[in-house]
């Protein structure tokens, strides 16, 4: 039963992703990428971290993809023109990607021996009273960095995308 | 093999594949907003390689890893989506071939 759901959900995010790619419209690669988010959050409850898949779905698929999805549409941005591509890129460019992959795919599998085999309730430590107690004791430091972090972010968009008044 | 257990290297696999596409992307893709995405699947990507390797020790860590890269994900969302507003507003392009205003 895990196998089939990580097989569906694994495929389901590596097919979205390959669109992210190819499509040539802006607004079909959003989609696309909001499918590989949602199928990544399903693989994270796999794993049994119950908190990141709920932030997931609600920070990513929700919050980061309504601002692209926001942004395209104001800019309303068109179909790519394509150009053509210089003869070196064309020629190692799919070659060179599927090497690094197949080395990070050695890497992975040869790394972590034995084996290490995931099943559903295999993990129970990644409920959101788990995550918040990291968050709070261990972790107080970067959590309070983050908080300006985001403050930050937040002043420097509004400078960025303000009208500018003469 | 029994249907009801994953080897954990798959999701490994999955996420370099992830990552790779995510590179290929940011590499040969020419409309900005398509590069900036496929800065976003990397993230997603390394989020995955995060909570597996969480899952293998057994530990809570990764998650909050992947946690804080979730936040600077969406803050840096926010200011790069500012950024490509501001670059449309002065030279009408997303072309990222077109802004190279600084090479010369």
């Amino acid at each position: 039963m895990d196998l089939i759901l990580f097989l569906i959900f694994g495929l389901i995010a590596l097919v979205c992703a390959i669109n992210v790619v190819l499509q040539t419209h802006p607004i079909s690669s959003a989609v696309s990428l909001i499918g590989v988010m949602g199928s990544l959050a399903i693989l994270y409850l796999l794993l049994g971290a119950e908190f990141i898949a709920a932030a997931q779905v609600i920070v990513y698929a929700g919050a980061v993809m309504v601002l692209f999805v926001f942004v395209i549409m104001l800019l309303n941005a068109g179909k790519e023109v394509h150009k053509g591509r210089s003869f070196m890129v064309q020629l190692l460019g799919v070659p060179l990607l599927i090497a690094l992959l197949g080395l990070l795919a050695f890497l992975a599998r040869h790394m972590y021996q034995p084996e290490t085999m995931v099943h559903f309730g295999g993990f129970q430590g990644g409920s959101a009273q788990a995550v918040g107690h990291a968050l709070f004791t261990t972790y107080l430091l970067p959590f309070e960095v983050t908080s300006i972090l985001i403050l930050i972010a937040i002043i420097g968009a509004v400078v960025l995308a303000r009208k500018e008044l003469d | 093999m029994p249907l009801n257990q994953v080897p954990l290297s798959w999701f490994l696999i999955l996420s370099a594949a992830l990552f790779a596409i995510g590179v290929a992307g940011f590499l040969f893709r020419r409309n900005i907003i398509t590069v900036f995405m496929s800065i976003e699947l990397m993230l997603n990507a390394v989020n995955l390689s995060f909570i597996a390797f969480s899952y293998q020790n057994k530990q809570v860590n990764g998650h909050l890893l992947a946690f804080f890269v979730m936040v600077v994900a969406a803050a840096e969302a926010a200011v790069g989506l500012a950024i490509i507003l501001t670059v449309f507003k002065n030279r009408a392009t997303l072309n990222i071939d077109e802004m190279d205003s600084m090479k010369d």
